[in-house]
């Protein structure tokens, strides 16, 4: 994790994410005028932090590749994989510990987003069960993206195109199923609605705690952890 | 200490290894010499455990590297050619950080890494330790990389290439901290340099086309290449012609070529495989109450070796 407070990347990333939060949250009067619903924090109008969960998940879609895509390509790069691959350490480890360093890291740059609810608590009331849940989906979906991003970054030693296969798989459960379950006939849309994460981002959005979107997004992380660890061992053999 | 069984690795339809088999003593220092693509590298990197071989069997200390991979790791230290680092860390970050890798002991890793850092001389003259990886030149790197194999003190150490990209005298320093290794540790290095392998291993593994070519002491694949006997000898006495005749009728000559510089004769004298003839022709100059200022045996060089096998392996394959 360290080599992330050490990367000028991260930092690039994670002020965008920041910034991008930020727009959303309360934007600058001179976007005051034209779609005000489009933002959180304008006057005159009741506030959810809701809208900003969802930015945040969809601003994820390219953040979470983003961190991720050096993850293991750059060791395939440098070398250093011979190295840490030598040591008495599992693949599972390697893999592992990967995945929670950039976790940390994503916890501390969803910690940033602490200073907006500071912000609503001045200027509204705030529904700390809503607010918790927000939190909690917005750890789940972080995992399960970065456990895709990281599946990613185990295929290729090009950071690129590591985080180019994690944007388009992340953009199909991010934004495709829903899209797609929006235009497709009964019964077809509700199988194709089970994979969408914004729709199960939602509900812990709105405060809800839904064991389905638990088990939906840790299932995702689960699952491709596994596949990143079976892609590093099959390169073994390769 | 390390026993390689009938080893060979193939990528795709490429043989990078063919059926090698060898033997190291414990705490003897080997050479692993070859030409480029001969399959060093990928030989060592099968006993590390970073590849699997795709047949054949590597022992090391009783642990297969297959079946006990992990408790095998820990016993070896390994430095790739490269010696691949994170440039953004400092130096003893790096290794604290391997150190953690290792599996030794929070308490004790700064002592480690500590006295790896002063043995591969990065805390002085100069203290290197605060540098970041990435600001080092390679012959640095290097020490860190040795700093590194050395920091949970292994009793194998592998060493890929290790004095690339030194200087002559970080060479020199290098070669006495592999001979102060030896004993304490069994050293494998592979080397393009003959004459580093020649001054620091105990015993030398040629690999040439993925095949064991030859394996032993430098002194035995001397005598492997030698054939003939060669003798020089500068002898002061009568017209060279008569020289020439008088030694030619010594028993076991084949062949007598003179060159005549000053008053002095000089004979290259070639005999039959492995005979000395010296003690004759010391007998003979004393006898015939001739002078005699050089007389010695022409030894041929880790070199001439290196390049005969390697041409002659070379020669097999191009069928």
């Amino acid at each position: 994790m360290a080599g992330y407070f050490f990367s000028p990347l991260a930092y690039v990333v994670g002020a965008l994410f920041l910034c991008a939060c930020a727009l959303k949250f309360a934007p600058p009067p001179a976007l005051w005028t034209g779609s005000r619903d489009f933002f959180i924090l304008v006057p005159g109008r009741s506030a959810s932090l809701r809208p900003l969960f969802e930015m945040m998940a969809r601003a994820m879609i390219v953040v979470g590749p983003l961190l991720t895509m050096r993850l293991l390509s750059d060791e395939f790069r440098s070398g250093t994989i011979e190295t840490l691959l030598t040591a008495p350490i599992t693949d599972t480890q390697v893999v592992l510990g990967k995945f929670l360093g950039v976790l940390g890291f994503y916890l501390a740059l969803l910690g940033g987003t602490g200073v907006f609810l500071a912000l609503m608590c001045v200027f509204a009331q705030i529904d700390p069960g809503v607010m918790a849940m927000g939190y909690l989906g917005m750890v789940l979906l972080g995992a399960a993206f970065l456990a895709v991003g990281l599946f990613a970054s185990t295929l290729s030693r090009y950071q690129l195109l590591a985080a180019m296969v994690a944007i388009v798989l992340l953009s199909l459960v991010g934004l495709g199923a829903g899209l797609l379950a929006r235009h497709t006939p009964e019964p077809l849309n509700h199988i194709i609605a089970n994979f969408d994460a914004m729709r199960f981002l939602s509900r812990f959005a709105r405060g809800q705690f839904d064991t389905r979107g638990l088990v939906y997004f840790l299932s995702i992380a689960g699952w491709f952890l596994f596949l990143s660890v079976k892609t590093l061992e099959s390169r073994r053999w390769r | 200490m390390i026993d390689v069984e009938h080893l060979t690795k193939w990528y795709g339809p490429v043989l990078a290894v063919d059926n090698i088999s060898f033997h190291v003593e414990r705490g003897s220092v080997v050479g692993f010499l070859g030409p480029n693509g001969a399959g060093k590298s990928t030989t060592l990197k099968i006993m590390t455990c970073y590849l699997p071989a795709s047949s054949g069997r590597v022992t090391i200390n009783g642990l297969d590297v297959l079946g006990d991979s992990l408790a095998l790791r820990k016993q070896i230290g390994y430095m790739p050619e490269s010696v691949p680092v994170y440039p953004e860390m400092r130096v003893c970050e790096y290794l604290m950080f391997r150190a953690a890798l290792r599996d030794i002991p929070r308490r004790a890793r700064r002592g480690a890494v500590a006295r790896a850092a002063e043995r591969c001389w990065l805390s002085g003259p100069e203290d290197m330790t605060r540098r970041r990886l990435g600001e080092l030149s390679r012959g640095y790197r290097q020490r860190v990389g040795l700093a590194e194999v050395l920091l949970h003190n292994p009793p194998v150490l592998v060493l890929d290439e290790p004095t690339i990209g030194l200087d002559p005298a970080q060479i020199r320093s290098m070669r006495e901290l592999i001979g102060e290794l030896a004993g304490e540790h069994t050293v494998i290095l592979s080397s393009h340099v003959l004459a580093e392998v020649e001054q620091t291993c105990s015993e030398i593994i040629i690999i040439a086309g993925g095949r064991l070519v030859a394996a032993g002491t430098s002194g035995e694949l001397r005598q492997r290449v030698a054939g003939p006997s060669h003798v020089v000898a500068q002898v002061q006495g009568p017209a060279p012609g008569e020289i020439v005749r008088a030694i030619g009728c010594l028993k076991g000559v084949s062949t007598v070529q003179h060159s005549q510089r000053d008053d002095w004769t000089r004979l290259e004298i070639h005999s039959q495989a492995n005979r000395d003839i010296r003690g004759a022709i010391f007998d003979l100059v004393r006898r015939k109450n001739w002078q005699l200022r050089e007389l010695r045996r022409a030894t041929p060089s880790l070199e001439d070796f290196f390049v005969q096998i390697t041409y002659e392996q070379s020669m097999k394959q191009t069928g």
